[in-house]
């Protein structure tokens, strides 16, 4: 499979009164057609900020400081800007958490539709056509009649469709989706997985998609991205991944998930310790402080990413030599 | 049988609003939480999960309906049985930050809780009770100096908790405790509830929309919808083994942390989503969303009623549920 999107050792950072403060530090992956990815993660992991910067929507102040993102064969990071944004606009949509913050509270939702088009170089009556069209496409009843509307007067997976039907309006190759189901209730979360889902195997899009629910990463993605403190530390097949977890942050993540099998009542597995910091990382693996496997050398070396078990992973400790939790 | 911490009858709670008419927020809801035990409220935005915790502390006042708290009659608290209610049932909210005064340090929070409900003889006894506090919910005395912002999702949960449990309550109304906090803390907040009541003979109602923790923490559970209770039951009944295609829908959205088994499992599918409760539907509320609807549904509302094949202390509303129950083993679903 050949990639749509690939990015290479990614590294952004953004400015503070301190200096500037790393928080990607060199993210790889690839994304085919038709491909789901899953960057999983707890808040300050990176992985929002990872997509931003996939995107070129790094608010002022952060930049990408080095690496590639090559869309569908061509650099983009090395592109003038003006080009990079209509590139990026057309080629890679996005949709976020919270879709009342995205959505112009001012604008019916037809018009917003169709003004992106038209930013990407669309004709007026073409992009109103389209915008008809996506708005069907999303799963959306009467597509002339929702248009009419204004965002307060759709319930939160009306305004979730929206957003869909508004990034891949310009049928990008390439969509990344930032905890899109989060904000939304149970029974709902599943239609938006659902619709994503089928978009993507329609369209053949190359999805990322960013999330800390490892229940819907289990059931949409092909491969899945750990991140920790800005790092990749698990690289692996899903199935592979929830399998066998290489790292022990992965495994500590899968264990606190109660499931339908735990004994009722039972203390949850915990990882424990406090979540990273960026401004102040300990020398070593950056999970050493909470990871119930670390040795001496995990405390002064930070481990590469490197090849395991059909996937990569961080850690000096093979898990064969993993102590019971 | 012990005697009910929580006790609420056909509790009915409806805002009149402009324009939009009467929304049916709480739609005769009864239940009962005995001592020690913990009863999970189950159900998706606009259910009244929140507002039935918001009429047990007496933040608000039902339309009509009866409302016992240790003892108190809620609704009609006055004076110092007002002041007896405040004692003993504490409510803990999803956002510890949105109820955290962001200029107030921890300690100074916690202490001003101790002095205006006249516990501890002086200032310095009174500090020397949030120092125990704050280790009782697992942080270090130099927490008493922090603001807010200071600390991590987790910590300030814990600090939510401290200041519930600082009037010593009996029982605890926790609205989504976990639900804002990262995979990886839910953990340890959820081990925190589960130790304290132990500990300190709490009581819980737990609220959440996920099933997946609410069963492995409740002893019993209601599932709601629209402002009505559609099953109750014991957690191994309601999360294993849920009858109503409602419930149903829940469980199914419960990750299971297996792609192959995650990928294949059957789901019920729920169209749509929760009508406006200033309209509820006609028959059985969930009746537009149900892949089992069938013309009964729409003309007539489900009583909530046990099964003969249930256990005792199992209620369902369900009239395809029902019947089905009521048919003889073998006969044909049609």
């Amino acid at each position: 499979m050949t990639a749509v999107l690939s990015v290479q050792n990614l590294r952004s950072s953004v400015r503070t009164r301190a200096g500037d403060l790393e928080i990607v530090h060199g993210v790889s992956f690839d994304v085919a057609a038709g491909e789901t990815l899953a960057v999983v993660g707890e808040s300050g992991s990176g992985k929002s900020f990872t997509a931003l910067s996939i995107a070129g929507l790094l608010p002022a102040g952060a930049r990408v400081t080095s690496g590639e993102v090559v869309l569908d064969g061509q650099e983009m990071t090395t592109l003038p800007e003006r080009l990079r944004r209509a590139t990026r606009g057309a080629r890679i949509g996005m949709v976020y958490q919270d879709p009342m913050s995205s959505l112009n509270p001012l604008m019916r939702i037809r018009s917003q539709v169709a003004e992106g088009l038209v930013a990407h170089g669309w004709e007026k009556d073409k992009a109103a056509a389209r915008t008809l069209d996506v708005l069907g496409e999303v799963g959306l009843p009467s597509p002339a009649a929702i248009g009419r509307l204004y965002p307060h007067q759709l319930s939160g997976g009306m305004q979730q469709r929206v957003l869909i039907a508004s990034a891949i309006a310009a049928r990008p190759q390439v969509l990344i989706a930032d905890e899109p189901t989060t904000a939304l209730d149970v029974t709902i979360q599943q239609q938006i997985v659902d619709l994503v889902a089928r978009l993507r195997d329609d369209y053949g899009l190359a999805v990322v998609w960013i999330t800390h629910d490892l229940g819907v990463v289990a059931r949409i993605a092909d491969r899945v991205l750990v991140m920790y403190a800005g790092r990749v530390v698990e690289h692996a097949p899903t199935q592979r991944l929830f399998a066998h977890p290489e790292h022990p942050y992965t495994a500590g993540l899968l264990g606190s998930i109660p499931t339908p099998q735990d004994p009722h009542g039972s203390a949850l597995p915990q990882i424990g310790g406090a979540p990273v910091s960026m401004s102040a990382l300990p020398l070593g693996c950056p999970f050493h402080p909470r990871c119930p496997q670390a040795e001496q050398r995990c405390a002064i070396d930070e481990p590469p990413l490197t090849d395991r078990d059909g996937g990569q992973a961080a850690c000096w400790v093979p898990p064969a030599q993993w102590r019971p939790a | 049988m012990t005697e009910p911490v929580i006790e609420v009858h056909d509790l009915v709670k409806h805002y009149r609003t402009r324009g939009r008419g009467t929304v049916h927020a709480i739609d005769g809801v009864s239940f009962r939480l005995e001592r020690g035990k913990v009863l999970g409220l189950v159900g998706e935005s606009g259910c009244g999960k929140s507002t039935t915790a918001r009429l047990l502390v007496r933040l608000e006042r039902p339309t009509s309906g009866s409302v016992r708290v240790a003892g108190i009659d809620v609704p009609r608290a006055r004076g110092s049985e007002l002041k007896m209610l405040r004692r003993r049932v504490q409510l803990v909210f999803q956002d510890p930050y949105s109820s955290l005064d962001p200029r107030q340090r921890v300690g100074s929070a916690l202490t001003e809780i101790l002095r205006v409900h006249h516990i501890g003889a002086d200032e310095r006894s009174r500090r020397a009770a949030v120092t125990d506090l704050l280790e009782q919910v697992g942080l270090l005395p130099a927490t008493a100096d922090r603001y807010p912002h200071q600390l991590s999702g987790g910590q300030r949960q814990r600090v939510g908790i401290a200041r519930a449990l600082a009037v010593r309550p009996e029982v605890l109304v926790l609205d989504e405790p976990v639900s804002a906090l990262d995979v990886s803390v839910r953990a340890e907040i959820m081990n925190l509830l589960m130790r304290l009541r132990d500990e300190l003979q709490l009581s819980y109602l737990f609220i959440s929309h996920d099933l997946g923790m609410v069963r492995h923490l409740a002893d019993e559970i209601a599932v709601m919808y629209l402002g009505q209770i559609v099953e109750y039951g014991s957690w191994d009944e309601i999360s294993d083994r849920p009858r109503h295609p409602y419930a149903r829908a829940l469980q199914a959205a419960v990750p299971i942390p297996d792609p192959a088994t995650e990928r294949t499992r059957a789901r019920l599918e729920v169209a749509g989503e929760v009508p406006d409760a200033a309209h509820p539907p006609a028959g059985c509320r969930f009746h537009p969303r149900c892949p089992l609807a069938e013309d009964v549904c729409r003309a007539r509302d489900p009583v909530l009623a046990g099964l003969p094949s249930a256990p005792t202390d199992y209620l369902v509303a369900c009239h395809v549920v029902q019947r089905q129950a009521a048919e003889p083993i073998g006969e044909s679903r049609r």
